[in-house]
């Protein structure tokens, strides 16, 4: 089935989200439509799912215009959306969450689970998308619970079928079979959309590609000649330099040593099991694995956030085992933690107060119980500068701030202390490609000064782009450590899947 | 098919010049958040008050009657203001308890049993001292009620602290105990009058009482100096949330714990010290009542203050002055409700149902910004965390 969206034009206050938007996707071919974030991609998704009316502009699916009122009728009319975030119930089977709205009944409302068990199978058949309808979802891996979403709205009857950045939560071994049901989806006439940020991924899996920013189309590429450096100046709307200059490490006395170190559980089950690692003065260590692997445990328990249960951390020659978190973030540990809105700032404090945020109490921001908002303002005006916080006005909600710049903000509170040891985890997830390109320069400036910097990512380009040393975490345990120079991402991805482990 | 927009609005709306769009937008909606809904709220409830009256078999005019005793018997006269502040005293301070505790993100429902122990503690001290000079007899009968009602909210404080128990659930069940102490203290021969069969306690010393300020005028004004001390606990409560360190951290974890515990402040050592604020303020308010009105204490002598903060706390949007002014608000309905009762004939109970109507108002913003066809959406008052947190 063809799609082509013509003039399509949303504008919600204050953002013009899509602003004449035309673009066309075929039958059997993979549209790749790319952009930072707020260029408009969602808007326009959520246009064309019949979440959204388009203010004016149309939607043509073979050459008749459509007219969405509600999702239902996006639906039937064929399109599909394969979301981000899996709308599954875990404790359903396969075949209970594919039905979920479209039961199959007997005897008027009696699940007929038998049916549902072999409409999964038979769509599962036909596209090569290997599931057992019988398998509880929550015992599922993700790459298969996305086939699930994906059989979810073959069932529905899609033939246009929209991922939203679908390779966010896989393996890269996944990534590598979720390209192969994408060949075979295309190859049974499917159109698909891919929506990603990923430029490395749209060049290998497209047909062709379409760039947003601002809400406007602002080129198409040909995936055969295009190379990444010229889609992220298309994105961003200027030259990019997508890699990270920086001269060899020069690693100088241990300033994080963990040895040993297990947490347990309430249930007594192990989130980090026996971790040594050791980060030197003035090197970046990457800590490479796919979430929820005992990264974010890692960084809790260097922080004293989580208690752990046995073994020793030491900062320097201090062993900081069993300090309180205000301790420890003193005595010199920076913290960019991975959740930029659920802990990194108070979305309804203003800028100012959120680049005191954990330093408030201490001179001269503070004075015995009294805040001294003279201090506080000219430090955050001094900082919003430094660290190109736009816009600059310190009295702004935080919430009212991009996500580059939001964590731009976090980056300078938490940069700017004069500290040994910097913890950054998940630097630059989900922010445009020119604060990534100006949060990384800071990690690398940082290394240089001297401080001993440790990076978690599940963004293998970003591990290598900025790490001297990688370790991988595979099932709160470290299975790798690996020099950065004389490893390659298929390597790190094959410890990151568990394999020879 | 072209936007419909021209190239210059594109243009300021795509790149928003000097302070954002959305920043002007963020203090627009401060705006109607604070002063426009609930200004709206309470003429919204007044109209379908009016609709009630009308509804119970009065004429418009007769209606029109009531509402103009209400204004009189409010602030027509010297005699109604001072009815008005003297309400307004005691809600004054049960709001600000409510609304401290809704900054740290809690919920406190115990006003009701922290005012009673308040007022209890006020009154033994009020009573079993003699000889004192009321410079400090007084004094010492306050900080008996803010010691009880501190007592008070540290038991919900400690339990949430260190057991998870919701403060909605503890304080509420900690008002069913107060109220019954109070029954039970005031048969006792320590607290109940001599020669009384019924649960009446003794009377305070004069030494304890607040003086009145208006007596010299008119011997039936009661406005009292409570007054003075809830102002001053406005002002204090307003200087420690915003001004200190410590309002500082109770903000954050109100406004996102995860993040205030990142920040390396205590959540628990929070949760505690804020209920203990809290119970001290509505400690102070029933003591208050003790000191300032009644003289004496009987079951259930806090009428309800402890439940009517929170509806001020909420009408005053959380902030300090926003109570003082909704606190007054209600002070001068319930003056004015007598006024209306005795020659309008319409009764009190009104003013219990314009009073749930504000707050059904002002808890439901969307619902104002329809019915006044509001542009932009309002954001609805974060007043409490949900009851799985």
């Amino acid at each position: 089935m063809e799609l082509e969206l013509r003039g399509i034009t949303k504008a919600f206050p204050g953002v013009l989200a899509n602003d004449d938007v035309s673009l066309t996707a075929r039958s059997g071919q993979v549209l790749a439509l790319i952009g930072e974030n707020g260029a408009g991609k969602s808007t326009l998704m959520n246009i064309l799912s019949g979440i959204y009316r388009p203010d004016s502009g149309e939607i043509v699916l073979n050459g008749v215009v459509q007219k969405f009122n509600d999702p239902g009728e996006a639906i039937k009319a064929g399109i599909g959306m394969v979301h981000q975030h899996f709308m599954l119930v875990p404790v359903f089977t396969v075949a209970e969450n594919v039905v979920l709205g479209v039961e199959p009944t007997v005897f008027g409302n009696v699940l007929n689970t038998k049916k549902a068990n072999k409409e999964v199978e038979e769509i599962s058949q036909k596209y090569g998308l290997a599931v057992d309808p019988k398998a509880k979802i929550e015992d599922l891996a993700v790459g298969i619970q996305q086939r699930v979403e994906i059989i979810k709205v073959l069932l529905r009857g899609a033939k246009i079928l929209v991922f939203d950045e679908p390779t966010a939560v896989l393996t890269p071994q996944e990534v590598i079979e979720f390209f192969g049901i994408v060949a075979e989806l295309k190859s049974r006439g499917a159109t698909i959309i891919f929506i990603t940020h990923k430029l490395k991924e749209a060049l290998a899996i497209a047909d062709s590609i379409t760039v947003l920013r601002g809400g406007r189309v602002v080129g198409h590429a040909d995936p055969k000649t295009a190379t990444q450096e010229e889609l992220a100046s298309m994105m961003v709307g200027r030259e990019i330099d997508l890699t990270v200059d920086k001269t060899p490490a020069k690693p100088g006395a241990p300033v994080l040593t963990m040895s040993s170190v297990t947490m347990t559980d309430d249930f007594g089950r192990d989130l980090l099991d026996n971790i040594n690692l050791e980060v030197r003065a003035g090197e970046i260590v990457g800590v490479a694995g796919i979430q929820g692997n005992g990264q974010t445990e890692l960084i809790e328990a260097i922080t004293g956030l989580l208690p752990i249960a046995k073994g020793s951390i030491k900062l320097k020659d201090v062993d900081i085992t069993g300090f309180k978190p205000r301790q420890i973030h003193r005595d010199g540990v920076a913290h960019v933690p991975e959740d930029r809105n659920e802990m990194g700032m108070i979305g309804s404090f203003t800028v100012a107060e959120n680049l005191v945020l954990d330093s408030y109490y201490s001179q001269p921001y503070s004075r015995g119980l009294r805040l001294q908002s003279a201090s506080i303002d000219e430090s955050a005006r001094t900082l919003v500068k430094d660290y190109d916080v736009r816009p600059a006005h310190i009295e702004n909600m935080a919430s009212t701030l991009s996500g580059g710049n939001a964590q731009k903000m976090i980056v300078a509170r938490e940069f700017s202390r004069d500290v040994p040891l910097v913890l950054c985890a998940q630097p630059t997830r989900g922010i445009d490609v020119g604060s990534i390109e100006y949060i990384h320069e800071q990690i690398v400036r940082k290394r240089d000064e001297g401080i001993a910097i440790l990076v978690v990512s599940t963004e293998l380009d970003e591990i290598f782009a900025l790490s001297d040393r990688i370790v991988v975490m595979f099932d709160g345990k470290i299975v790798a450590t690996l020099n950065a120079s004389e490893t390659n991402p298929t390597e790190v991805g094959l410890y990151m899947a568990g394999k020879n482990s | 098919m072209s936007s419909q927009l021209d190239p210059q609005t594109r243009e300021d709306l795509v790149n928003p010049k000097d302070r954002s769009f959305t920043q002007r937008l963020a203090t627009a909606a401060d705006w109607r958040s604070a002063i426009l809904i609930p200004f709206l709220a309470v003429l919204s409830a007044l109209i379908i008050g009016l609709v009630i009256i009308i509804l119970t078999g009065s004429s418009f005019a007769e209606a029109m009657n009531a509402y103009l005793a209400l204004l009189q018997g409010s602030v027509g006269s010297l005699r109604a203001i001072s009815e008005t502040l003297t309400a307004a005293t005691p809600l004054i301070l049960a709001g600000l308890s409510v609304a401290l505790a809704f900054r740290a993100g809690l919920f406190n429902i115990g006003g009701e049993g922290q005012a009673l122990i308040g007022g209890m503690f006020a009154v033994w001290v009020g009573f079993s001292i003699t000889g004192l000079p009321f410079f400090i007899h007084l004094p010492l009968a306050i900080i008996a009620g803010i010691v009880g009602g501190a007592i008070w909210g540290f038991i919900p404080g400690i339990l949430k602290a260190k057991t998870g128990a919701h403060e909605v659930i503890t304080t509420i069940m900690l008002n069913y105990i107060a109220l019954r102490l109070v029954d039970f203290l005031l048969k006792t021969s320590i607290f109940q009058r001599e020669g009384r069969n019924d649960p009446v306690s003794k009377n305070i010393e004069v030494s304890a009482e607040y003086p009145t300020l208006l007596t010299g005028i008119d011997s039936a004004m009661r406005v009292h100096a409570g007054l003075f001390v809830a102002l001053g606990a406005a002002f204090l409560i307003y200087w420690l949330l915003f001004r200190t360190t410590i309002g500082f951290e109770f903000r954050a974890v109100g406004a996102n714990p995860s993040a205030a515990r990142y920040a390396g402040i205590s959540v628990t050592k929070v949760y505690i010290l804020v209920m203990l604020i809290a119970g001290a303020l509505a400690g102070t308010a029933g003591a208050g009542q003790v000191l300032g009105v009644l003289g004496r204490t009987t079951p259930g002598f806090t009428a309800d203050l402890g439940f009517d903060g929170i509806a001020v706390a909420l009408l005053g949007r959380s902030n300090p002055w926003g109570v003082v002014a909704a606190a007054i608000l209600f002070g001068g309905l319930r003056a004015g409700g007598q006024q209306m009762q005795v020659s309008a004939n319409v009764g009190i109970d009104l003013i219990s149902v314009i009073q749930a109507l504000i707050i059904l108002f002002v808890a439901a913003p969307a619902l104002i910004s329809a019915i006044y066809r509001l542009k932009t959406p309002v954001a609805s008052a974060q007043i409490s965390k949900g009851w799985g947190s």
